[in-house]
């Protein structure tokens, strides 16, 4: 292996984006037949690199050599000439498109479809009978999982004879078992000779299926290591700079009366279809119920009903009061009225108003409070800009000015922002949606602590993440929900990932 | 951090465009053989020159304030209403019921009148095209353009068939009482002297067209109101989280800028015509739009921009006046002004921010 010449190896890439240095001088070698992962922050720069290996962007600076030969890759075309493929975080496949036709799609011999798909066929069983990837090559997309047309991703770029594959944070739509199938796939990639590189943010996944490790932060490559030689700790440690605490301290629950009682909630959604089948679930003052699930079974558009941005129906009582589910009283100034804050899943469309300011969208969903009011008919900004500059310094938003758009804060601070803004309500009840998506580990761990502390003053909290670990650190107990049902309830020191994984792909614990 | 400094995006990028505006129609301007520099010494003069020339380029300015006004409001709320032309319409209609039907004691009380029923006719004309996008996803665009054609027809056929007086050849009401008549800025500003201002049709709808752009401001910067229409012109189903009702901020966006747009009326049919003709807007309602958008939106900007559309119309019938350059290619310089200030907006802003962008990097 000494004399071999690296798979991929990247000499002092830099990237610019305006004042914004998203890649700064940045070295890795890549050998031949081996996974090697790169972790790093929300914006350390990780996609950015990939984007340039893959021709998306042009580098500022820094030579790309394949196999020892310089290469120059200006567009993606010449990405695949050089054997680079790409599995992107979200599929780029044609949804009413059989797997066969997604994958010659852009490699179709000549003008007419017939040969090329009878040749494609049969390059493609053999491509799957080599690397055990079974998928009917007749399905349609849409009919097939995500774990499939992730496969079919892969297979895609093998028929289009990748040496090397990119994996851009392949994992954020599996369930633990299938992400568990995928490991063993990229090993048996591996073992025939592939190199693969694994852009993740999950200590977890490097730990376990990489070889060698590079650490990114804030577009700089602050460490390159042999897996085996580092910990999910010191991993952290170089990713933000500073000791993180990965487990959350808490102090055992002490829940009180049932703030939120769920009784046969149902929820169709525009398109006419169920997402939720009759769920009952209850949440009781100082308790944290996480809700556990692949994203798309229904956990969004529970927290939406009881946030009040959709109707639904079934009974649903706040301190033994009625929630009207539909119509007046329903909407989400209604259920801020009563107690309830909303962290919503997805802030950039939802939970912020991105060309607002910090202090304008501090006020979003509460402008109607009466301390914000100057009188009858005009607001009173001065005194929104003093309770956003009390509450940037208590959640530590950086940088700490009221004055910038929601759009130049880092995910981390958007989401401090928000939470700030729906725990300073002081809610009866926290429904708090995939509260560390795109959010950086230092600010993860804040933003958990916050979570707690709300729980600790006797407030309920009902948390949906896809997340398992983070479903498992915080909460108090768990509902997995599969296909709009809750498949069961659990309590986390008495369960663990296996466990919900199962659930969570509709298999009932006891029958596994 | 923001590209450009907010200065920049306000000032520079319209400044630029007018100027890239100007440099081509110098150049149709002398490709018809004509003198660039002394059509524009021409503009300069007839729009700028006299108190006449001012009366009347503040006299258009006004009307554009108005519909501009009302175009930014829905704009602020992501209603593309171009109805304003059809709007500023029904105003005039509805301005010319009180002043023909009600005997007002004094034009005090008939602007009052008026401007209650201006802004009342354009705002239920613009609600009909707001409750179909509301409840029923109708597209505004679609729907406020097909407005302006009926209410074109509907005007016609009031003029014709219901208000022309008995006898008479032309399609228009009889003139108003002399107790609506609006005092124009020849009564108001004229000495035992000196007469200004003479014959000249800006009258004390200046004054609230003024007004308008500040309550707009505050209506759009300052109120609870506001700031949901701007968070649901942002973001929909940021509203939708935030508790605030699509349909009521789609109507209310919607009857402010119809009500804006029709209270134009009072500038037009009262002050100016004082009597309701046929195509008494006379495009005013699409100007507006391009006004709001040169304006970016905001009340000062449209305040800005409306006057400098009035010196183009003022300045241009002076063209048209006295040299041989046809009124067309007036129409031509306008349309020039309006594609580089508005639909080119990037063409300019894209290498004014690079250039930002670059001097920003040098500095730091």
């Amino acid at each position: 292996m000494a004399d071999q010449a690296p798979a991929i190896e990247l000499r002092g890439i830099s990237k610019a984006f305006g004042p914004v240095q998203a890649n700064k001088d940045i070295s890795i070698s890549v050998m031949p037949g081996t996974i090697h992962g790169i972790i790093g922050e929300n914006g350390a720069g990780k996609s950015t690199l990939m984007s340039i290996l893959y021709g998306f962007y042009k580098a500022d600076a820094g030579e790309i050599f394949i196999n020892g030969q310089k290469t120059d890759i200006p567009d993606s075309q010449a990405a695949i000439a050089a054997g680079i493929g790409m599995v992107f975080q979200h599929f780029k496949l044609v949804q009413n498109f059989t797997v066969l036709e997604n994958i010659i799609l852009g490699a179709e011999d000549g003008g007419l479809l017939k040969p090329s798909l009878a040749k494609a066929r049969k390059t493609l069983l053999e491509l799957e009978k080599e690397y055990e990837l079974n998928a009917d090559p007749d399905a349609v997309i849409e009919d097939i999982g995500v774990g499939k047309q992730q496969r079919v991703e892969i297979l895609k770029a093998l028929y289009r004879q990748a040496e090397i594959l990119i994996l851009d944070e392949p994992t954020g739509v599996l369930t633990p078992a299938e992400a568990d199938q995928l490991f063993r796939i990229l090993h048996r990639l591996k073992d025939e000779g592939k190199t693969i590189i694994l852009i993740t943010h999950k200590l977890r996944e490097i730990m376990d299926a990489t070889d060698t490790v590079s650490v990114m932060r804030r577009g700089e490559m602050t460490a390159t290591v042999k897996t085996y030689e580092t910990n999910p700790e010191n991993l952290a440690e170089l990713m933000v700079g500073r000791k993180v605490l990965l487990q959350i301290d808490k102090a055992p629950a002490k829940p009180g009366e049932t703030v939120l009682d769920i009784e046969n909630l149902h929820v169709v959604d525009q398109a006419g279809v169920e997402r939720v089948k009759g769920i009952s679930l209850n949440v009781r003052a100082g308790e944290i119920v996480g809700v556990a699930g692949v994203a798309g079974n229904g956990q969004s558009e529970l927290m939406e009903v009881l946030g009040g941005m959709r109707p639904g129906t079934g009974s649903v009582q706040l301190k033994g009061q009625p929630l009207p589910l539909s119509g007046l009283g329903s909407d989400g100034q209604a259920r801020r009225q009563q107690g309830i804050a909303h962290v919503p899943e997805d802030r950039q469309r939802e939970g912020l108003i991105m060309d607002f300011y910090a202090w304008e969208n501090v006020a979003f969903g509460y402008h109607h409070n009466p301390e914000y009011q100057r009188n009858r008919l005009l607001m009173d900004n001065a005194a929104l800009r003093a309770d956003t500059e009390r509450k940037i310094e208590k959640f530590d938003v950086r940088p700490a000015n009221g004055w910038l758009t929601a759009k130049n804060f880092s995910g981390g601070n958007q989401q401090k922002i928000v939470v700030a803004r729906e725990i300073e309500s002081e809610p009866e009840l926290l429904l708090i949606g995939q509260p560390t998506r795109g959010v950086d580990v230092g600010a993860i761990e804040f933003i958990h602590r916050q979570i707690v502390a709300l729980r600790d003053a006797g407030k309920a909290v009902l948390l949906v993440s896809v997340e398992l670990d983070e479903i498992l650190s915080l909460s108090d107990r768990i509902a997995v929900m599969f296909d709009g049902h809750i498949m069961g309830e659990r309590l986390p020191g008495e369960t663990d990932e296996k466990e919900l994984g199962l659930l969570m792909a509709g298999m009932n614990g006891e029958a596994a | 951090m923001d590209k450009m400094p907010g200065w920049a995006d306000a000032v520079l990028v319209p400044l630029i465009s007018l100027v890239l505006a100007a440099i081509l129609s110098a150049l149709v301007i002398l490709g018809i053989g004509e003198d660039p520099i002394a059509a524009v010494k021409l503009m300069v003069s007839g729009a700028l020159g006299s108190t006449y020339g001012w009366g009347y380029t503040l006299y258009y300015a006004t009307n554009f304030m108005f519909t501009g006004l009302g175009f930014a409001v829905a704009f602020r709320a992501a209603m593309f209403n171009i109805g304003g032309e059809g709007q500023a319409m029904l105003g005039g209609l509805g301005v010319a019921i009180v002043c023909l039907v009600i005997p007002w004691p004094h034009w005090t009380l008939a602007l009052l009148g008026a401007m209650a029923a201006g802004m009342l006719f354009g705002a239920l004309w613009a609600a009909i095209p707001a409750y179909l996008q509301a409840k029923h996803g109708s597209h505004i665009v679609i729907t406020t353009i097909m407005f302006n054609l009926i209410g074109a027809a509907v005007l016609n056929y009031m003029l014709v068939n219901v208000m022309r007086p008995k006898g008479s050849m032309d399609p228009a009401t009889r003139r108003f009482d002399e107790t609506t008549n609006l005092p124009t800025f020849q009564d108001m500003f004229s000495t035992a002297d000196a007469v200004v201002f003479r014959g000249a049709p800006a009258n004390v709808t200046f004054f609230i067209a003024i007004l308008a752009c500040v309550l707009v401001w505050l209506l759009i910067w300052r109120t609870r109101l506001g700031y949901e229409i701007r968070a649901f012109g942002h973001s929909e189903t940021g509203a939708l989280y935030a508790g605030i009702s699509p349909f009521k901020i789609i109507m209310i966006a919607m009857l402010i800028s119809g009500g804006l747009s029709g209270l134009m009326a009072i500038n037009n049919v009262m002050g100016e015509a004082e009597r309701l003709v046929l195509n008494a807007t006379e495009g005013a309602g699409f100007i507006g739009i391009a006004v709001a958008l040169m304006g970016r939106n905001h009340p000062f900007g449209v305040f800005v921009a409306a006057i400098l559309f009035g010196f183009l119309y003022q300045g241009g019938a002076e063209l048209a006046l006295w040299t041989n350059i046809p009124r067309e290619l007036i129409v031509v310089i306008q349309a020039l002004v309006i594609l580089f200030t508005g639909a080119l907006d990037n063409m300019v802003r894209m290498p004014l921010e690079r250039i930002f962008l670059r001097l920003r990097k040098g500095a730091s």
